[in-house]
Protein backbone atom coordinates (compact mmCIF):
# COMPACT_ATOMS: atom_id res chain seq x y z
CA UNK A 1 0.00 0.00 0.00
CA UNK A 2 1.83 2.98 -1.18
CA UNK A 3 -0.51 5.55 -0.01
CA UNK A 4 -3.82 7.63 0.46
CA UNK A 5 -3.68 11.47 -0.76
CA UNK A 6 -5.97 13.90 -0.02
CA UNK A 7 -7.10 16.59 -2.20
CA UNK A 8 -7.47 19.93 -0.03
CA UNK A 9 -9.38 21.82 -1.34
CA UNK A 10 -9.47 25.84 -1.05
CA UNK A 11 -12.11 28.44 -0.24
CA UNK A 12 -12.85 31.28 -1.60
CA UNK A 13 -10.46 32.93 1.44
CA UNK A 14 -7.77 30.48 0.58
CA UNK A 15 -8.80 28.77 3.74
CA UNK A 16 -8.91 24.93 3.37
CA UNK A 17 -13.15 24.23 3.01
CA UNK A 18 -15.01 21.97 5.25
CA UNK A 19 -15.42 18.97 3.18
CA UNK A 20 -11.68 18.57 2.90
CA UNK A 21 -11.36 18.27 6.98
CA UNK A 22 -13.52 15.25 6.31
CA UNK A 23 -12.26 13.99 3.32
CA UNK A 24 -8.66 13.92 5.66
CA UNK A 25 -10.15 12.40 8.55
CA UNK A 26 -11.77 9.96 6.55
CA UNK A 27 -8.30 9.11 4.89
CA UNK A 28 -6.55 8.37 8.17
CA UNK A 29 -9.05 6.05 9.25
CA UNK A 30 -9.17 4.02 6.20
CA UNK A 31 -4.94 3.89 6.98
CA UNK A 32 -5.21 2.75 9.59
CA UNK A 33 -7.53 -0.18 8.78
CA UNK A 34 -5.18 -1.08 5.91
CA UNK A 35 -2.35 -1.57 8.44
CA UNK A 36 -0.44 1.91 8.30
CA UNK A 37 -0.48 3.19 5.10
CA UNK A 38 1.12 6.71 4.46
CA UNK A 39 -1.52 9.71 4.00
CA UNK A 40 -0.19 12.80 2.21
CA UNK A 41 -2.83 15.99 1.25
CA UNK A 42 -2.66 17.86 -1.88
CA UNK A 43 -2.96 21.47 -2.10
CA UNK A 44 -3.00 22.70 -5.36
CA UNK A 45 -3.72 26.61 -6.12
CA UNK A 46 -2.68 29.86 -6.73
CA UNK A 47 -1.70 30.65 -2.86
CA UNK A 48 -2.45 27.16 -1.51
CA UNK A 49 -0.29 27.83 1.79
CA UNK A 50 -2.95 28.73 3.93
CA UNK A 51 -4.70 25.70 2.72
CA UNK A 52 -1.86 23.30 2.93
CA UNK A 53 -1.24 24.58 6.79
CA UNK A 54 -4.41 23.47 7.93
CA UNK A 55 -4.41 20.12 6.44
CA UNK A 56 -0.91 19.80 7.68
CA UNK A 57 -2.92 19.67 10.99
CA UNK A 58 -5.13 16.59 9.84
CA UNK A 59 -2.41 14.72 7.78
CA UNK A 60 1.48 13.97 8.22
CA UNK A 61 2.38 15.36 5.15
CA UNK A 62 1.32 17.91 2.86
CA UNK A 63 2.24 18.79 -0.72
CA UNK A 64 1.57 22.65 -2.30
CA UNK A 65 1.78 23.20 -6.20
CA UNK A 66 1.58 27.01 -6.50
CA UNK A 67 -0.01 27.46 -9.91
CA UNK A 68 -0.93 31.00 -10.63
CA UNK A 69 -3.44 30.30 -13.48
CA UNK A 70 -5.88 29.08 -11.20
CA UNK A 71 -6.67 32.61 -9.51
CA UNK A 72 -8.47 33.79 -12.90
CA UNK A 73 -9.61 30.29 -14.51
CA UNK A 74 -11.72 28.11 -13.75
CA UNK A 75 -9.86 25.71 -11.09
CA UNK A 76 -11.26 21.88 -11.69
CA UNK A 77 -9.60 20.95 -14.85
CA UNK A 78 -6.18 22.41 -13.98
CA UNK A 79 -6.05 21.14 -10.72
CA UNK A 80 -6.65 17.82 -12.28
CA UNK A 81 -4.00 18.09 -14.34
CA UNK A 82 -1.56 18.97 -12.27
CA UNK A 83 -2.68 16.22 -9.60
CA UNK A 84 -2.35 13.78 -12.83
CA UNK A 85 1.32 14.45 -12.83
CA UNK A 86 2.26 14.29 -9.18
CA UNK A 87 0.60 11.02 -9.18
CA UNK A 88 2.51 9.55 -11.94
CA UNK A 89 5.73 10.88 -10.30
CA UNK A 90 4.72 9.44 -6.65
CA UNK A 91 2.45 6.56 -7.72
CA UNK A 92 0.12 6.80 -4.96
CA UNK A 93 -3.12 4.25 -4.59
CA UNK A 94 -6.19 6.19 -3.89
CA UNK A 95 -6.96 9.62 -4.22
CA UNK A 96 -9.54 10.84 -1.96
CA UNK A 97 -11.63 14.29 -2.74
CA UNK A 98 -15.01 16.00 -1.67
CA UNK A 99 -18.21 15.03 -3.49
CA UNK A 100 -18.73 18.71 -4.07
CA UNK A 101 -18.72 20.90 -7.70
CA UNK A 102 -14.83 21.37 -7.45
CA UNK A 103 -14.08 17.45 -5.82
CA UNK A 104 -16.50 15.83 -8.81
CA UNK A 105 -14.71 17.61 -11.38
CA UNK A 106 -11.17 17.13 -10.41
CA UNK A 107 -12.13 13.12 -10.05
CA UNK A 108 -13.75 13.46 -13.21
CA UNK A 109 -10.92 14.84 -15.15
CA UNK A 110 -8.53 12.90 -12.89
CA UNK A 111 -10.18 9.47 -13.88
CA UNK A 112 -9.94 10.56 -17.44
CA UNK A 113 -6.23 11.38 -17.58
CA UNK A 114 -4.96 8.35 -14.97
CA UNK A 115 -7.48 5.62 -16.48
CA UNK A 116 -8.77 5.03 -12.68
CA UNK A 117 -12.22 4.47 -11.55
CA UNK A 118 -13.84 6.30 -9.67
CA UNK A 119 -15.47 5.59 -6.19
CA UNK A 120 -18.35 8.03 -6.10
CA UNK A 121 -20.52 9.89 -3.85
CA UNK A 122 -19.29 7.73 -0.96
CA UNK A 123 -21.34 7.97 2.49
CA UNK A 124 -18.88 5.84 4.56
CA UNK A 125 -15.43 4.47 3.22
CA UNK A 126 -12.76 2.05 4.92
CA UNK A 127 -9.96 0.28 3.97
CA UNK A 128 -10.72 -3.98 3.76
CA UNK A 129 -8.19 -6.22 1.85
CA UNK A 130 -5.46 -4.06 0.32
CA UNK A 131 -8.35 -1.43 -0.77
CA UNK A 132 -10.48 0.85 -0.16
CA UNK A 133 -14.57 -0.02 -0.01
CA UNK A 134 -17.01 2.64 -0.11
CA UNK A 135 -20.69 2.69 1.10
CA UNK A 136 -23.12 4.49 -0.88
CA UNK A 137 -26.63 5.19 -1.04
CA UNK A 138 -28.72 4.46 -4.12
CA UNK A 139 -31.95 4.41 -5.47
CA UNK A 140 -33.09 7.63 -3.42
CA UNK A 141 -31.90 5.84 -0.15
CA UNK A 142 -33.79 2.29 -0.78
CA UNK A 143 -30.46 -0.05 -1.30
CA UNK A 144 -26.96 0.85 0.40
CA UNK A 145 -23.98 -0.81 -1.10
CA UNK A 146 -20.61 -1.24 -1.02
CA UNK A 147 -18.28 -0.90 -3.92
CA UNK A 148 -14.47 -1.46 -4.14
CA UNK A 149 -11.62 -1.23 -7.22
CA UNK A 150 -11.18 -3.92 -9.37
CA UNK A 151 -7.27 -2.92 -9.91
CA UNK A 152 -5.33 -1.55 -7.31
CA UNK A 153 -5.45 2.32 -8.07
CA UNK A 154 -8.71 4.78 -7.54
CA UNK A 155 -10.29 7.56 -6.93
CA UNK A 156 -12.51 8.20 -3.89
CA UNK A 157 -15.27 11.25 -3.75
CA UNK A 158 -17.05 11.94 -0.19
CA UNK A 159 -19.91 13.26 0.66
CA UNK A 160 -20.19 15.94 2.97
CA UNK A 161 -20.64 15.35 6.87
CA UNK A 162 -20.04 11.22 6.36
CA UNK A 163 -17.69 11.66 9.52
CA UNK A 164 -17.10 14.64 12.01
CA UNK A 165 -13.94 16.21 11.22
CA UNK A 166 -11.49 15.90 13.34
CA UNK A 167 -7.35 17.31 13.66
CA UNK A 168 -4.39 14.58 13.98
CA UNK A 169 -3.03 14.16 17.32
CA UNK A 170 0.44 16.33 16.06
CA UNK A 171 0.84 18.92 12.76
CA UNK A 172 2.27 17.51 9.64
CA UNK A 173 4.95 19.16 7.13
CA UNK A 174 4.45 20.95 4.18
CA UNK A 175 6.47 20.72 1.15
CA UNK A 176 6.27 23.32 -1.89
CA UNK A 177 6.52 20.66 -5.39
CA UNK A 178 7.02 22.53 -8.84
CA UNK A 179 4.47 22.35 -10.90
CA UNK A 180 5.73 20.60 -13.84
CA UNK A 181 5.23 20.41 -17.47
CA UNK A 182 2.98 22.48 -19.78
CA UNK A 183 -1.40 22.36 -19.11
CA UNK A 184 -2.88 20.67 -21.73
CA UNK A 185 -6.20 21.09 -21.31
CA UNK A 186 -7.54 24.88 -22.50
CA UNK A 187 -7.44 27.29 -19.49
CA UNK A 188 -11.40 29.20 -19.03
CA UNK A 189 -10.45 32.25 -17.60
CA UNK A 190 -13.17 33.71 -14.82
CA UNK A 191 -14.42 37.14 -15.85
CA UNK A 192 -16.39 37.93 -12.99
CA UNK A 193 -17.60 36.97 -9.97
CA UNK A 194 -20.80 37.59 -8.07
CA UNK A 195 -22.18 36.92 -4.65
CA UNK A 196 -25.38 34.55 -4.00
CA UNK A 197 -28.41 36.84 -5.10
CA UNK A 198 -29.40 36.16 -1.09
CA UNK A 199 -27.55 36.52 2.39
CA UNK A 200 -29.38 33.31 3.40
CA UNK A 201 -27.09 31.01 5.56
CA UNK A 202 -25.90 27.90 3.75
CA UNK A 203 -27.47 24.33 3.98
CA UNK A 204 -24.81 22.21 2.72
CA UNK A 205 -23.50 22.14 6.23
CA UNK A 206 -25.52 23.44 8.84
CA UNK A 207 -26.41 21.63 11.96
CA UNK A 208 -30.37 22.50 12.04
CA UNK A 209 -32.77 23.18 9.04
CA UNK A 210 -36.34 24.55 8.79
CA UNK A 211 -37.14 23.84 5.00
CA UNK A 212 -40.13 24.66 3.45
CA UNK A 213 -42.43 23.20 0.51
CA UNK A 214 -44.82 23.39 -1.65
CA UNK A 215 -47.28 23.69 1.88
CA UNK A 216 -45.64 27.13 2.43
CA UNK A 217 -47.82 28.48 -0.30
CA UNK A 218 -45.65 31.67 -1.70
CA UNK A 219 -42.51 33.90 -0.93
CA UNK A 220 -44.28 35.54 2.23
CA UNK A 221 -45.12 31.83 3.59
CA UNK A 222 -41.18 31.50 3.91
CA UNK A 223 -41.02 34.41 5.95
CA UNK A 224 -42.80 32.05 8.69
CA UNK A 225 -39.72 29.79 8.05
CA UNK A 226 -36.98 31.96 8.36
CA UNK A 227 -38.30 32.83 11.80
CA UNK A 228 -38.54 29.36 13.24
CA UNK A 229 -34.70 28.73 11.37
CA UNK A 230 -33.35 32.51 13.17
CA UNK A 231 -35.32 30.72 16.18
CA UNK A 232 -33.68 27.66 16.17
CA UNK A 233 -29.90 29.06 14.86
CA UNK A 234 -30.51 26.79 11.48
CA UNK A 235 -30.85 27.46 7.95
CA UNK A 236 -33.81 27.49 5.21
CA UNK A 237 -34.11 24.79 3.16
CA UNK A 238 -36.57 23.70 0.45
CA UNK A 239 -37.93 21.62 -2.10
CA UNK A 240 -37.71 21.95 -5.87
CA UNK A 241 -41.71 22.98 -6.16
CA UNK A 242 -40.65 25.49 -3.64
CA UNK A 243 -37.60 26.73 -6.34
CA UNK A 244 -39.77 26.20 -8.94
CA UNK A 245 -41.84 28.60 -7.99
CA UNK A 246 -39.75 31.13 -7.46
CA UNK A 247 -40.08 31.60 -3.61
CA UNK A 248 -36.90 30.64 -2.67
CA UNK A 249 -33.30 30.58 -4.69
CA UNK A 250 -31.82 27.32 -6.26
CA UNK A 251 -29.14 27.34 -3.77
CA UNK A 252 -31.39 26.24 -0.34
CA UNK A 253 -33.20 23.52 -2.98
CA UNK A 254 -32.47 19.95 -0.75
CA UNK A 255 -33.27 16.66 -2.84
CA UNK A 256 -32.13 14.98 -6.18
CA UNK A 257 -31.24 17.89 -8.47
CA UNK A 258 -30.30 20.23 -5.14
CA UNK A 259 -27.81 19.67 -2.33
CA UNK A 260 -28.10 16.41 -0.08
CA UNK A 261 -27.49 17.25 3.82
CA UNK A 262 -27.08 15.69 6.91
CA UNK A 263 -28.01 18.00 9.53
CA UNK A 264 -28.72 17.22 13.28
CA UNK A 265 -32.30 18.65 12.65
CA UNK A 266 -34.71 18.75 9.37
CA UNK A 267 -37.70 20.54 10.40
CA UNK A 268 -40.05 19.75 7.29
CA UNK A 269 -42.89 22.48 6.72
CA UNK A 270 -46.01 21.35 4.43
CA UNK A 271 -43.27 18.88 2.60
CA UNK A 272 -44.81 15.56 1.58
CA UNK A 273 -41.34 13.74 1.38
CA UNK A 274 -41.36 12.84 -2.56
CA UNK A 275 -38.45 10.33 -3.18
CA UNK A 276 -36.83 13.61 -5.56
CA UNK A 277 -36.71 15.17 -1.80
CA UNK A 278 -35.79 12.80 0.48
CA UNK A 279 -32.53 11.72 -1.36
CA UNK A 280 -31.41 14.79 -0.12
CA UNK A 281 -32.69 14.80 3.92
CA UNK A 282 -33.32 10.95 4.65
CA UNK A 283 -30.29 10.67 6.70
CA UNK A 284 -31.01 13.60 9.26
CA UNK A 285 -30.72 12.33 12.45
CA UNK A 286 -33.60 13.81 13.86
CA UNK A 287 -36.56 14.58 11.34
CA UNK A 288 -39.62 16.59 12.44
CA UNK A 289 -42.25 17.14 9.92
CA UNK A 290 -45.64 19.40 9.64
CA UNK A 291 -48.13 18.00 7.47
CA UNK A 292 -52.24 18.55 6.48
CA UNK A 293 -51.74 14.91 5.47
CA UNK A 294 -51.02 12.66 7.48
CA UNK A 295 -50.95 9.84 4.35
CA UNK A 296 -47.73 12.05 3.06
CA UNK A 297 -44.90 9.69 2.24
CA UNK A 298 -42.64 11.39 5.31
CA UNK A 299 -45.14 9.59 7.75
CA UNK A 300 -42.87 6.95 6.88
CA UNK A 301 -39.37 8.21 7.77
CA UNK A 302 -40.48 10.98 10.08
CA UNK A 303 -39.31 10.61 13.98
CA UNK A 304 -42.98 12.76 14.70
CA UNK A 305 -44.90 14.27 12.22
CA UNK A 306 -47.64 16.48 13.65
CA UNK A 307 -50.73 16.54 11.69
CA UNK A 308 -51.72 20.10 11.42
CA UNK A 309 -52.01 23.60 9.46
CA UNK A 310 -48.34 24.54 9.02
CA UNK A 311 -48.75 28.32 9.56
CA UNK A 312 -50.57 27.47 12.94
CA UNK A 313 -48.43 24.66 14.21
CA UNK A 314 -44.95 27.19 13.22
CA UNK A 315 -46.29 30.29 14.92
CA UNK A 316 -47.20 27.94 17.82
CA UNK A 317 -43.52 26.45 17.62
CA UNK A 318 -42.09 30.29 17.46
CA UNK A 319 -43.95 31.45 20.56
CA UNK A 320 -42.80 28.10 22.17
CA UNK A 321 -39.10 28.89 21.26
CA UNK A 322 -39.12 32.24 22.25
CA UNK A 323 -40.52 31.38 25.25
CA UNK A 324 -37.82 29.06 26.30
CA UNK A 325 -34.89 31.13 24.79
CA UNK A 326 -36.67 34.08 27.33
CA UNK B 1 -25.88 26.73 -34.07
CA UNK B 2 -25.48 23.20 -33.41
CA UNK B 3 -25.71 21.89 -29.30
CA UNK B 4 -25.22 17.89 -28.79
CA UNK B 5 -26.93 17.01 -25.00
CA UNK B 6 -25.54 13.83 -23.30
CA UNK B 7 -28.78 12.43 -22.32
CA UNK B 8 -28.98 9.29 -20.36
CA UNK B 9 -32.18 6.88 -19.70
CA UNK B 10 -31.96 6.32 -15.83
CA UNK B 11 -34.18 3.91 -13.80
CA UNK B 12 -37.77 6.41 -13.00
CA UNK B 13 -36.88 7.63 -9.48
CA UNK B 14 -40.51 7.80 -9.20
CA UNK B 15 -41.36 4.26 -10.08
CA UNK B 16 -39.93 2.27 -6.59
CA UNK B 17 -38.88 -0.58 -8.82
CA UNK B 18 -34.96 -0.10 -9.23
CA UNK B 19 -32.74 -3.60 -7.93
CA UNK B 20 -29.75 -4.52 -8.82
CA UNK B 21 -28.76 -7.99 -10.59
CA UNK B 22 -26.62 -10.24 -9.08
CA UNK B 23 -23.62 -9.08 -10.73
CA UNK B 24 -24.14 -5.65 -9.70
CA UNK B 25 -25.83 -4.44 -12.58
CA UNK B 26 -28.91 -2.30 -12.53
CA UNK B 27 -32.21 -4.18 -13.20
CA UNK B 28 -33.70 -2.36 -16.46
CA UNK B 29 -36.32 -4.70 -16.98
CA UNK B 30 -37.73 -3.79 -13.41
CA UNK B 31 -37.84 -0.36 -13.78
CA UNK B 32 -39.77 2.13 -16.65
CA UNK B 33 -36.64 4.29 -18.43
CA UNK B 34 -37.15 8.11 -18.20
CA UNK B 35 -34.64 11.13 -19.00
CA UNK B 36 -32.40 11.77 -15.56
CA UNK B 37 -33.71 14.93 -14.50
CA UNK B 38 -30.46 16.70 -14.76
CA UNK B 39 -30.61 15.83 -18.48
CA UNK B 40 -34.12 17.57 -19.34
CA UNK B 41 -32.94 20.69 -17.70
CA UNK B 42 -29.92 21.21 -20.36
CA UNK B 43 -31.98 20.22 -23.27
CA UNK B 44 -34.75 22.61 -22.51
CA UNK B 45 -31.56 25.27 -22.51
CA UNK B 46 -30.41 23.53 -25.79
CA UNK B 47 -34.03 24.12 -27.16
CA UNK B 48 -34.67 27.61 -25.64
CA UNK B 49 -31.31 28.85 -27.58
CA UNK B 50 -31.76 26.90 -31.23
CA UNK B 51 -35.08 28.97 -31.03
CA UNK B 52 -33.50 32.24 -30.10
CA UNK B 53 -30.95 31.58 -33.16
CA UNK B 54 -34.07 30.97 -35.17
CA UNK B 55 -31.96 28.47 -36.93
CA UNK B 56 -30.25 25.00 -35.80
CA UNK B 57 -30.01 21.82 -33.82
CA UNK B 58 -30.26 19.89 -31.37
CA UNK B 59 -28.82 16.25 -31.16
CA UNK B 60 -29.10 13.60 -28.65
CA UNK B 61 -26.15 11.66 -27.67
CA UNK B 62 -26.89 8.50 -26.14
CA UNK B 63 -24.74 5.59 -24.75
CA UNK B 64 -27.57 2.74 -23.61
CA UNK B 65 -28.94 -0.44 -24.22
CA UNK B 66 -31.01 -1.14 -27.75
CA UNK B 67 -34.01 -0.47 -25.81
CA UNK B 68 -32.83 3.25 -25.72
CA UNK B 69 -34.65 4.98 -28.49
CA UNK B 70 -38.09 4.25 -26.44
CA UNK B 71 -36.47 7.20 -23.90
CA UNK B 72 -34.55 9.35 -26.51
CA UNK B 73 -38.16 9.39 -28.23
CA UNK B 74 -39.16 11.70 -24.88
CA UNK B 75 -36.57 13.73 -25.49
CA UNK B 76 -36.94 14.35 -29.37
CA UNK B 77 -40.55 14.94 -28.32
CA UNK B 78 -39.85 18.15 -26.17
CA UNK B 79 -37.92 19.37 -29.69
CA UNK B 80 -34.45 17.76 -30.33
CA UNK B 81 -34.55 17.34 -33.70
CA UNK B 82 -32.52 13.82 -34.04
CA UNK B 83 -30.61 11.48 -31.86
CA UNK B 84 -27.62 9.50 -32.12
CA UNK B 85 -27.23 6.44 -30.02
CA UNK B 86 -24.62 4.22 -28.91
CA UNK B 87 -25.35 0.89 -28.81
CA UNK B 88 -23.16 -2.29 -28.23
CA UNK B 89 -23.97 -5.72 -26.36
CA UNK B 90 -20.35 -5.14 -25.12
CA UNK B 91 -21.12 -2.04 -23.47
CA UNK B 92 -23.51 -3.65 -20.63
CA UNK B 93 -22.34 -2.86 -17.28
CA UNK B 94 -19.58 -0.50 -18.42
CA UNK B 95 -18.37 2.05 -15.83
CA UNK B 96 -17.81 5.53 -15.81
CA UNK B 97 -14.52 5.55 -16.95
CA UNK B 98 -15.68 3.54 -20.00
CA UNK B 99 -18.93 6.00 -20.70
CA UNK B 100 -16.22 8.62 -20.62
CA UNK B 101 -14.42 6.86 -23.15
CA UNK B 102 -16.99 5.85 -25.19
CA UNK B 103 -18.78 9.44 -25.29
CA UNK B 104 -15.64 11.09 -25.90
CA UNK B 105 -14.97 9.18 -28.82
CA UNK B 106 -18.93 9.56 -30.21
CA UNK B 107 -18.14 13.08 -29.67
CA UNK B 108 -15.30 13.18 -32.01
CA UNK B 109 -18.10 12.36 -35.38
CA UNK B 110 -19.83 14.56 -34.73
CA UNK B 111 -20.48 18.50 -35.46
CA UNK B 112 -21.08 20.78 -32.76
CA UNK B 113 -21.21 24.52 -31.65
CA UNK B 114 -21.81 23.71 -28.23
CA UNK B 115 -22.19 20.27 -25.69
CA UNK B 116 -24.24 20.15 -22.95
CA UNK B 117 -24.87 17.66 -19.91
CA UNK B 118 -26.36 17.11 -16.76
CA UNK B 119 -24.07 17.78 -13.87
CA UNK B 120 -24.66 14.16 -12.58
CA UNK B 121 -27.62 11.12 -13.09
CA UNK B 122 -30.00 10.36 -10.70
CA UNK B 123 -28.77 6.58 -10.70
CA UNK B 124 -25.04 6.98 -10.94
CA UNK B 125 -24.83 10.53 -8.83
CA UNK B 126 -20.89 10.09 -9.61
CA UNK B 127 -20.93 13.91 -11.78
CA UNK B 128 -17.55 12.89 -13.33
CA UNK B 129 -18.34 11.92 -16.85
CA UNK B 130 -18.83 15.16 -18.27
CA UNK B 131 -15.15 16.26 -16.92
CA UNK B 132 -13.84 13.21 -18.04
CA UNK B 133 -15.50 13.56 -21.42
CA UNK B 134 -13.95 17.51 -21.62
CA UNK B 135 -10.69 15.64 -20.84
CA UNK B 136 -10.51 13.11 -23.38
CA UNK B 137 -12.28 15.77 -26.01
CA UNK B 138 -10.05 18.99 -24.88
CA UNK B 139 -12.90 21.13 -25.02
CA UNK B 140 -12.85 24.39 -22.70
CA UNK B 141 -14.84 22.70 -19.93
CA UNK B 142 -17.49 24.90 -17.67
CA UNK B 143 -19.24 23.40 -15.27
CA UNK B 144 -22.49 23.74 -13.00
CA UNK B 145 -24.35 26.79 -15.16
CA UNK B 146 -27.44 28.08 -13.76
CA UNK B 147 -27.54 30.34 -17.07
CA UNK B 148 -25.48 29.84 -20.82
CA UNK B 149 -24.82 32.56 -23.01
CA UNK B 150 -23.50 32.26 -26.02
CA UNK B 151 -22.26 34.88 -28.71
CA UNK B 152 -22.14 33.22 -31.73
CA UNK B 153 -20.71 35.79 -33.93
CA UNK B 154 -18.16 36.40 -31.58
CA UNK B 155 -17.81 31.92 -31.32
CA UNK B 156 -17.61 32.53 -27.41
CA UNK B 157 -19.82 31.61 -24.85
CA UNK B 158 -20.61 32.96 -21.33
CA UNK B 159 -21.95 30.79 -18.18
CA UNK B 160 -22.48 31.62 -14.71
CA UNK B 161 -20.84 28.88 -12.71
CA UNK B 162 -22.51 27.79 -9.40
CA UNK B 163 -19.85 27.81 -6.50
CA UNK B 164 -19.79 27.01 -2.72
CA UNK B 165 -20.19 31.34 -2.50
CA UNK B 166 -22.50 32.56 -5.52
CA UNK B 167 -21.18 32.35 -8.86
CA UNK B 168 -18.18 33.19 -11.16
CA UNK B 169 -18.97 34.00 -14.87
CA UNK B 170 -16.69 31.84 -17.19
CA UNK B 171 -16.51 32.53 -20.52
CA UNK B 172 -14.48 30.31 -23.57
CA UNK B 173 -14.31 29.67 -27.41
CA UNK B 174 -16.22 27.51 -29.07
CA UNK B 175 -17.28 24.59 -28.95
CA UNK B 176 -17.23 24.02 -25.30
CA UNK B 177 -19.01 21.66 -22.85
CA UNK B 178 -20.74 22.67 -20.40
CA UNK B 179 -22.76 21.03 -17.57
CA UNK B 180 -25.93 22.11 -16.04
CA UNK B 181 -28.41 21.92 -13.32
CA UNK B 182 -31.82 22.89 -12.51
CA UNK B 183 -31.22 26.47 -12.29
CA UNK B 184 -31.59 27.00 -15.96
CA UNK B 185 -35.00 26.65 -15.67
CA UNK B 186 -37.93 24.11 -15.96
CA UNK B 187 -38.05 21.16 -18.78
CA UNK B 188 -41.26 21.80 -21.10
CA UNK B 189 -43.57 18.85 -21.37
CA UNK B 190 -44.07 17.43 -24.78
CA UNK B 191 -47.08 18.64 -26.81
CA UNK B 192 -49.22 16.49 -28.55
CA UNK B 193 -47.39 17.55 -31.94
CA UNK B 194 -44.49 16.79 -30.79
CA UNK B 195 -45.22 13.44 -29.42
CA UNK B 196 -46.20 12.56 -33.46
CA UNK B 197 -43.42 14.14 -34.50
CA UNK B 198 -41.09 12.36 -32.50
CA UNK B 199 -41.81 8.93 -34.11
CA UNK B 200 -40.42 10.30 -37.18
CA UNK B 201 -37.53 11.52 -36.29
CA UNK B 202 -34.05 10.06 -37.29
CA UNK B 203 -32.28 8.51 -34.69
CA UNK B 204 -29.10 6.89 -36.18
CA UNK B 205 -27.21 4.13 -34.03
CA UNK B 206 -23.29 3.65 -33.89
CA UNK B 207 -21.53 0.75 -32.57
CA UNK B 208 -18.25 0.07 -30.67
CA UNK B 209 -16.87 -1.13 -33.85
CA UNK B 210 -17.71 2.10 -35.33
CA UNK B 211 -15.53 4.19 -32.84
CA UNK B 212 -13.13 1.71 -32.84
CA UNK B 213 -12.90 1.04 -29.58
CA UNK B 214 -12.24 -2.59 -28.03
CA UNK B 215 -15.37 -4.50 -27.17
CA UNK B 216 -13.31 -6.00 -24.06
CA UNK B 217 -11.79 -2.88 -22.75
CA UNK B 218 -15.68 -1.86 -21.66
CA UNK B 219 -18.14 -3.06 -20.14
CA UNK B 220 -18.70 -5.55 -16.67
CA UNK B 221 -15.42 -6.93 -17.64
CA UNK B 222 -13.32 -3.89 -17.94
CA UNK B 223 -15.08 -1.90 -15.08
CA UNK B 224 -13.01 -0.45 -12.55
CA UNK B 225 -15.06 -0.32 -9.83
CA UNK B 226 -17.22 -3.30 -8.71
CA UNK B 227 -20.19 -3.52 -5.92
CA UNK B 228 -19.24 -5.98 -3.60
CA UNK B 229 -22.42 -6.07 -0.84
CA UNK B 230 -25.86 -4.60 -1.38
CA UNK B 231 -28.51 -4.20 1.60
CA UNK B 232 -31.71 -2.81 2.62
CA UNK B 233 -30.86 0.69 4.93
CA UNK B 234 -31.19 0.18 8.35
CA UNK B 235 -34.95 1.37 9.55
CA UNK B 236 -35.39 4.54 11.39
CA UNK B 237 -37.32 4.58 14.49
CA UNK B 238 -41.33 4.04 14.70
CA UNK B 239 -42.76 7.48 14.02
CA UNK B 240 -44.21 9.56 16.61
CA UNK B 241 -48.01 11.00 15.36
CA UNK B 242 -49.00 14.14 17.11
CA UNK B 243 -52.50 15.37 16.59
CA UNK B 244 -53.13 17.48 19.21
CA UNK B 245 -53.88 21.59 18.98
CA UNK B 246 -50.91 23.52 17.65
CA UNK B 247 -50.16 24.81 21.27
CA UNK B 248 -49.58 21.12 22.46
CA UNK B 249 -48.45 19.69 19.10
CA UNK B 250 -45.40 22.77 19.21
CA UNK B 251 -44.96 21.81 23.28
CA UNK B 252 -44.19 18.44 21.99
CA UNK B 253 -41.97 19.00 19.23
CA UNK B 254 -39.79 21.44 21.64
CA UNK B 255 -39.64 18.62 24.47
CA UNK B 256 -38.23 16.05 21.73
CA UNK B 257 -35.61 18.75 20.96
CA UNK B 258 -35.10 18.89 24.19
CA UNK B 259 -35.23 15.47 24.97
CA UNK B 260 -32.49 14.62 22.08
CA UNK B 261 -30.19 18.02 23.03
CA UNK B 262 -30.87 19.70 20.27
CA UNK B 263 -32.05 22.90 21.68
Amino acid sequence: MAGIWVHGESAADGSLTKLSTEVATLARSVAEQLGGAEVTGVVIGSDPAAAAEELATFVPKVLTVKEPTIADNAAGMIVAQRLAALVEANDPDIVMTGAGPEGRDVAGALSALTGWGVLANATAVRGDGGGAVATHSVFGGKLITESGLTGSKGIVTVRPNAVTAEPAGSAGTVEEVAATGELQQPAVPIVDRLEAETAAAKIDDARIIVAGGRGVGGSDGFGLIQELADALGGAVGATRAAVDSGWIPYSQQIGQTGKIVKPQLYLAMGISGAIQHKVGMQTASTIIAVNRDPDAPIADFADMIVIGDLVEVGNALLAELRARSG
Amino acid sequence: MRIVVLTKPVPDPASGGERLLPDGRLDRANSPAVVNGNDEYVLEKALKLIEAAGEGEVILLTMAPESAPETMRKALAMGATRGVLVTDPAIAGSDAVATTRILAAALKTLDFDLVFAGVDTSDGTAGVVAPGVAALTGLPYLSYAASVDPDEAARKVRVKRITADGYEVLEAPMPALISGTQALGEPRYPSLKGIMAARSKEITTMSLTDLGIDGTSVGLDGATTKVVDSRPPEARGATKVVRDAPDEAARQIVALLAERRII
